[in-house]
Formats: structure tokens, C-alpha cells, sequence
């Protein structure tokens, strides 16, 4: 009743607003897509408009970049949430049917969900299959299935390991390059005294969890676009058993703390000492960067990640985006000309380099000196690209998402924090997991290998 | 002293209901009354029984993501899926645990506070009741941020108050005391509304009945308890129903705190949050409206169930 009356209340308004906006507008013209507000200046009000959605930082500058050198095409650019919360608004508006922008920053761990509710057009026909040299193999084989071309990679996470060399170092912890030696490295500092915790292991971390169990050569997805209703579910593997339990040893041990990733606690704790490694992907040091608290002695240091066997290392990815045209898009051609040229010269991947702290996925960025050698204030002068991020993206090999991923990352987070908090174990953890997707995909309609 | 109330109460009813019976031969002002019904009727219909048909209608069809978004009629299927569901059960269990702690905290507090107020009229008394009333003036979102951050382990003050004595302090955001916090959030907004409400109805009591129970020789104990509770049994009857029907609906205080505790809020820790995330995180918008709806009739049902059990008191016998 109470929620009733106000909602009554803001009908009525609506209702209002509604009624009197239907009054003044010109008959059915339809230009309510054409007169977005866009975020940047529109320089050549004549041309073909194209709208934009994307988080990256500095996004604008290249936005206006892109516009002051095309006369024939604008972006007009809104940024409508970073992942989570753009995704709601994208998939709401595929569902009604309007409302979509015509090119889209997508992860491609998400591409799958949007394909399969045919949400993305190909860009085959535009010529997208052409640039395929211009990108690193694992990076394209994530936005492409056979002939068609989902998204342009844009920037891609490939994961190594920050951490507090200041820290190893009082200490006297040698920092660890494989995985039994970062077990022993996390007792060692406990035993030196550090009351601190190694690292964090966040329930929450969807796609950072996928990356730790990827590193073992785990693919629980076997999905093929082009049959739309079949997949196979192999969450519940000896491979993911092994990560997880080897964190949930670590966890119970109380030398590795479990916090929520992304709140500010968690922020905090990043930069303040209490983790002594960030295990990140390769946007993580812009993060860092980011954060308020930090330690003033803070003296930060980048090193491959750990391995499970240092003669056959594996490389993994987190994170990192793509721009993909919408089936909405108003003119598909103009739209994947945006999606293929924004981030398509060198003079922009500076940009998104040095101001935006993006790892590029685009050859003639990662092969030029000014990348490869660049020394990151940060880490002290390091140059973490040669040390670390390029072979990490060189030898990343792709991975198959689900095409209900949001699902997924949720079923994982309640698992996985029913792991860390009670008696379940990691086993019981990847069984519910598998359970859960098992019954989902069948709902769906889907038949589960 | 209670019989002579209710029929007091009940005797202005009756003679209303008698005007109204012979307004309904005058056809003539009949048609002015639905016009002046009118503008609301057509803001009633077209946003909440156009929208409701729609979602029922959803609720009869499913579309799952690998049949090509072909919506299928399946009648019933996702009630008798929905009233399966472990995820929407358990929800509804944990808000019917919310319902069973949270209303009779809300309503005795507010009560309580409400009979102090009304014996009260200093100045003070005057400052308190807008004090306890301002957290209701507060936005919800804004309300669920603020006790956010006092309960973060890092930034909240209460890791300094069980400092001072030598303790640690607990971890409000964690499983356990999850639950807690949320009671906590909720019944700090609400008490002063329901305050508000349960002060001005006994505001309306002719102060002549306290002297007559006065003379009787009762005390301010009994006078509260014996005159002033029995009533207002009308208006405590309303505020457990407003209660019942908003934490049945539990919502905006578990989503804006999961932001800081996604692993003790779950997506599916209140059914209201489940349909939530079915809709607009995973595109179930057929199985969203059934959860919905399905929601909606439970609510109805208790709050139906209810109503019966308290005709008496609220008068609607």
C-alpha cells in the first residue's frame, strides 16, 4: 500500500510527462535515437552519426581524435557503466528492441551471451576478416568463430603477477615463480612476521577465478556458435579441483584473506600493505595508480605468474575489451568502420597507452619500441611489458566462454564463498557450480553434451 | 470500554454506506463521478494493470536463449518451476524470517516511542520526534550507502568503539551478521514513519476518555495498554500491513549493500532480487515476471490472511 500510493504517485507523473511530450512531438519522425546527448562535441554536424558506449579511460580524447580526422563519420560517445552495469542496460535494450547504441565495448568473456541472442552483428561483410594479422592470435580467436567476426580486439589483460618487493625484501621472502614456491613464500612471510596476508582470494572475482583455473588447463565450455542449442558443461574437473583446492588450503590456513574484490576495503588493503602480491592482469597497475591510501614506501615490482610446472608455463588473460557493432545499429557499415578504426593508428594507442594505461592488442603497438621499452614510473622504472605482459599475451591461447556468462560468474561467486566461509569444500564447490550450469543450460533449452 | 469504541467507530460507517447506496440511483451524478475518476483511471490502467497483464502474460511463455528467442506458450510450467525453485524458496524463507523479526521490532519501537511522545509535550519532546522521524526522509539508497560504509571493517567506526574496549570488532557484512545489519538499516528508516502515523492517531483520541479512566482510578500503564493501544488498533493494524508488504518485497537495502558484500548477498537472497537479476542480468524476462507474479500472490495471500485475522481490531468486520 505504501509503495503502492508512491507508485501511483510517480505513474501520475509519468503519466504527465508522457502525455504532454506525445502533444509537442512532430508526427512520428521517430528522431529520438538522432537526438542522443552525446558526451563529446559533435565537429561535423552534417555526417553520418554513430553512438558509442565505452568505459576506457581517456576514451574522450580519443573519441575527438577520431572525429576531428573523419568528416563523413561522428561518434557520438556516452559512457553507459563499466561491465556489469553497461551489460544490464545493453541486454534491456535488446529485449525491447531500441535503444542499443550502434557500437558497443564489450569483454569478450560476454561476446557468446550477446551472439547467441543475436545481439551483434557480423563484421565479416564489412571487411573485418582482413585485419585479422593485425592482432594477436588468442586475442582474435576470442571475438571470431570460423568466418565471423563478433567485435575488434581492443585491449586484452594478460595476467602476471605485482607485487611489494619492499615487502619480500625486509622480510628476506624471495618473491615466487611458481606456485609451490608462492605456497611456501606465504608461510615464510608469516613465519618473518608479516601480518599481513600474501595475497587475496576473491570470491567475486569471476573472470580473475577463471583465469587461475585456466592456467591448469581447464576449459569448462565446449561451444560452438554455429549450433546454437547444444554445449558441454565440464566445470567439475581434476584441473579446476587442484587450483581450488590449493587456495582453499591457503585460505583455511589464514594466510591468504578472502575480502570481496572492488569495494573499497579491498582497495585499500591493495596499496596499504596488507596483500603483499596483486596477482593482476595487465590493466592492473592503472588500478594501482588509481587508489588513495597507498603506502608512501610502497615500492611496487612486476614478475610473471606463478606456474604449476615452470618447463611448460601457460599464460592467461583477464579482462580486456572489444568494440562490437549492435544488430540495432542504424547504418552497420558506418558503425564497423568505428568499431575497426578507432584504436587503428599509432597515434591513439599512445593515447590509450600513456593516459588510459590499457595493454594494446594490436601488433604494431606491441612490436613498436616506445611500447615494448616503455619504463613505468610506477614500478620504478621497470619495463613490464618486456619483462612480463608481451609474452604473456603472446603465448595467451584463447578461451571458450558460456553463453550465459553473467550466470555463470554468479553460480561461481555463492559457491566459492560457501567454500571460503563454511564446511564446503572445493570439491563440493565445483560440484555444486556444475550442477547448477547443468540444470540452467537444460532450461534454456540447450542439450548438454 | 472497548465495545463502546468499536461501536462508536462503526456507527458513522454505517450511515456513510447508507449515503452511498442511494448516490447510486442518481445516475446523473454517477457519470460526474467517474469523470472526475477519470485522469486517474487512465494512469491506473495504463501503468499498473496494462503492465500487470503484460507480465502475466510473459509468465504463461518461456524463451530460452538456445531456441533462436522463439517464446513458447507454456501455460503454467514456470509457476510450477518457480514454486520448485530452491533459489526462490529459500528466498522466500529468508524473507519470511525478515518479516518475523523486523515487524514486531518496527511496530513495538515505533509504538513504544509514539505513547512516550504523546505523554510528553516539552520542547524536547518536540525535537525527538522529528529526530526519530528524519531517517524516513532520508532516500533508501542513500540511507543503505551511508550504513555501507559504517560498516565496512576499515572505514566504519566500529572497529575504534570495541577498540577502546581491547576487542575486535565483529564483521557486519559477513554471513552471520548480514541478516542484522539489514534489520538494522530497515528498522532505523521505517520506525519513524510508522511513529509518525501511530502518534497521530493517538493524537485524535478526545483526551476526555483519560480523564474518565483517570476518575476510574487507572494509571498511565493501564491508560496506555487498556485505552490508548485498543484504540488505535486501526492504525497499528495498516502499519503492520505496510511492514508486511514492504519486507516481503525486500529490495533496495540488500542490492545497494551487496555492492560491498557480493558473496553474503547472494543474487538470489530475496525473491525480489532474483526476479531482479532473472530480467536484466541474464535476460530471463518470461521467468522474472513469473517470479514476479508469483512473489505478488504470496504477498497477497499473507497480507489477505492477515486482514482476516485482525478484522476485528481494524474494523473492516
Amino acid at each position: 500500500m505504501r509503495r503502492g500510493l508512491r507508485r501511483s504517485v510517480a505513474g501520475t507523473a509519468a503519466g504527465l510527462a508522457g502525455l504532454s511530450l506525445a502533444a509537442c512531438a512532430p508526427g512520428g519522425e521517430g528522431g529520438a535515437a538522432d537526438n542522443t546527448s552525446c558526451t563529446n562535441e559533435i565537429t561535423e554536424p552534417a555526417a553520418t552519426r554513430v553512438t558509442l558506449w565505452a568505459w576506457f579511460p581517456a576514451v574522450e580524447q580519443i573519441v575527438d581524435r577520431f572525429n576531428a580526422e573523419h568528416d563523413d563519420v561522428q561518434i557520438c560517445w556516452t559512457n553507459a557503466g563499466q561491465g556489469a552495469d553497461e551489460y544490464g542496460k545493453f541486454s534491456t535494450a535488446l529485449e525491447a528492441g531500441t535503444g542499443a547504441p550502434d557500437v558497443i565495448q564489450l569483454e569478450s568473456e560476454i561476446l557468446p551471451t550477446y551472439t547467441i541472442l543475436d545481439g551483434l552483428a557480423d563484421l565479416a561483410p564489412y571487411g573485418a576478416g582482413e585485419l585479422e594479422d593485425r592482432f594477436p592470435a588468442g586475442a582474435w580467436s576470442d571475438v571470431s568463430d570460423g568466418d565471423a567476426v563478433h567485435a575488434i580486439p581492443v585491449d586484452g589483460g594478460p595476467v602476471g603477477m605485482l607485487y611489494r618487493a619492499d615487502i619480500f625484501e625486509k622480510y628476506g621472502v624471495e618473491p615466487p615463480t611458481t606456485w609451490d614456491e608462492f605456497a611456501r613464500a606465504a608461510q615464510d612471510l608469516r613465519d618473518a612476521g608479516y601480518d599481513g596476508y600474501i595475497t587475496n582470494y576473491a570470491t567475486n572475482g569471476g573472470a580473475f577465478n577463471y583465469a587461475l583455473f585456466a592456467q591448469a588447463g581447464w576449459a569448462p565450455f565446449d561451444y560452438d556458435p554455429a549450433q546454437r542449442d547444444q554445449i558441454g558443461i565440464d566445470v567439475d574437473t581434476p584441473e579446476a579441483r587442484k587450483v581450488l583446492s590449493y587456495w582453499e588450503d591457503l585460505v583455511d590456513r589464514g594466510l591468504v584473506a578472502s575480502d570481496d574484490a572492488f569495494t573499497s576495503d579491498y582497495n585499500t588493503s591493495l596499496v596499504d600493505g596488507t596483500y603483499a602480491v596483486y596477482i593482476a592482469a595487465a590493466w592492473g597497475p592503472g588500478y594501482l595508480e588509481g587508489l588513495s591510501d597507498a603506502d608512501s614506501g610502497a615500492e611496487w615490482k612486476a614478475a610473471p605468474l606463478p606456474q604449476w610446472d615452470p618447463a611448460d608455463p601457460v599464460q592467461v588473460n583477464q579482462g580486456g575489451s572489444a568494440l562490437a557493432v549492435t544488430s540495432q545499429a542504424k547504418d552497420p557499415e558506418a558503425a564497423a568502420t568505428v568499431a575497426m578504426e578507432l584504436f587503428d593508428d599509432e597515434a591513439t594507442w599512445k593515447i590509450g597507452v600513456e593516459d588510459a594505461g590499457l595493454f594494446p592488442l594490436w601488433n604494431l603497438a606491441l612490436e613498436a619500441d616506445w611500447f615494448t621499452d616503455r619504463r613505468y614510473p610506477f614500478f620504478g622504472g621497470q619495463q613490464v611489458n618486456r619483462d612480463v605482459f608481451l609474452d604473456a599475451a603472446a603465448r595467451y591461447p584463447g578461451f571458450t566462454f558460456s553463453p550465459f556468462q553473467v550466470y555463470a560468474y554468479d553460480r561461481q561467486t555463492m559457491a566459492l564463498y560457501d567454500m571460503v566461509e563454511g564446511p564446503a569444500t572445493a570439491e563440493d564447490a565445483l560440484a555444486t557450480i556444475q550442477d547448477s550450469l547443468v540444470r540452467y543450460a537444460e532450461q534454456q533449452g540447450f542439450t548438454v553434451r | 470500554m472497548t465495545s463502546t469504541t468499536t461501536e462508536r467507530v462503526a456507527a458513522p460507517a454505517r450511515t456513510r454506506r447508507r449515503r452511498a447506496g442511494q448516490s447510486l440511483l442518481d445516475t446523473k451524478r454517477q457519470w460526474w463521478g467517474w469523470l472526475f475518476l477519470a485522469p486517474f483511471t487512465v494512469v491506473f490502467v495504463l501503468f499498473l494493470l496494462v503492465p500487470l497483464g503484460y507480465a502475466f502474460w510473459l509468465s504463461l511463455h518461456t524463451q530460452g536463449i538456445a531456441t533462436g528467442g522463439e517464446s513458447v506458450f507454456t501455460g503454467v510450467a514456470n509457476y510450477v518451476r518457480v514454486f520448485t525453485d530452491a533459489d526462490f524458496l529459500s528466498g522466500m524463507a529468508r524473507v519470511g524470517r525478515f518479516v518475523l523479526v523486523m515487524v514486531p521490532l518496527q511496530i513495538g519501537l515505533a509504538v513504544a516511542i509514539a505513547l512516550v511522545l504523546d505523554t510528553l509535550a516539552t520542547r524536547l519532546s518536540q525535537a525527538s520526534r522529528l529526530l526519530v522521524f528524519v531517517p524516513y526522509a532520508i532516500p533508501a539508497v542513500i540511507g543503505a550507502l551511508m550504513w555501507g560504509f559504517l560498516y565496512s571493517p576499515r572505514f566504519g567506526p566500529a572497529s575504534d568503539l570495541f577498540g577502546v574496549f581491547g576487542l575486535d570488532a565483529p564483521d557486519f557484512l559477513s554471513r552471520d551478521l548480514i541478516f542484522g545489519s539489514l534489520v538494522n538499516i530497515v528498522t532505523w528508516q521505517w520506525v519513524g514513519y510508522y511513529m509518525i502515523i501511530v502518534y497521530a492517531a493517538l493524537r485524535a483520541i478526545d483526551p476526555s476518555i483519560y480523564e474518565a479512566a483517570k476518575l476510574d482510578g487507572a494509571g498511565n500503564r493501564a491508560i496506555a495498554f487498556r485505552i490508548k493501544i485498543p484504540m488505535i488498533a486501526s492504525s497499528m493494524v495498516m502499519i503492520v500491513v505496510f511492514a508486511l508488504i514492504g519486507t516481503l518485497q525486500f529490495f533496495t537495502e540488500p542490492t545497494v549493500l551487496r555492492s560491498v558484500a557480493q558473496g553474503a548477498i547472494p543474487t538470489t537472497y530475496t525473491p525480489n532480487m532474483y526476479a531482479y537479476s532473472m530480467a536484466f542480468s541474464y535476460s530471463q524476462f518470461n521467468y522474472a515476471s513469473t517470479i514476479a507474479f508469483a512473489l505478488g500472490i504470496l504477498v497477497f495471500i499473507g497480507s489477505y490472511v492477515f486482514l482476516y485475522a485482525t478484522r476485528k481490531q481494524s474494523g473492516l468486520k
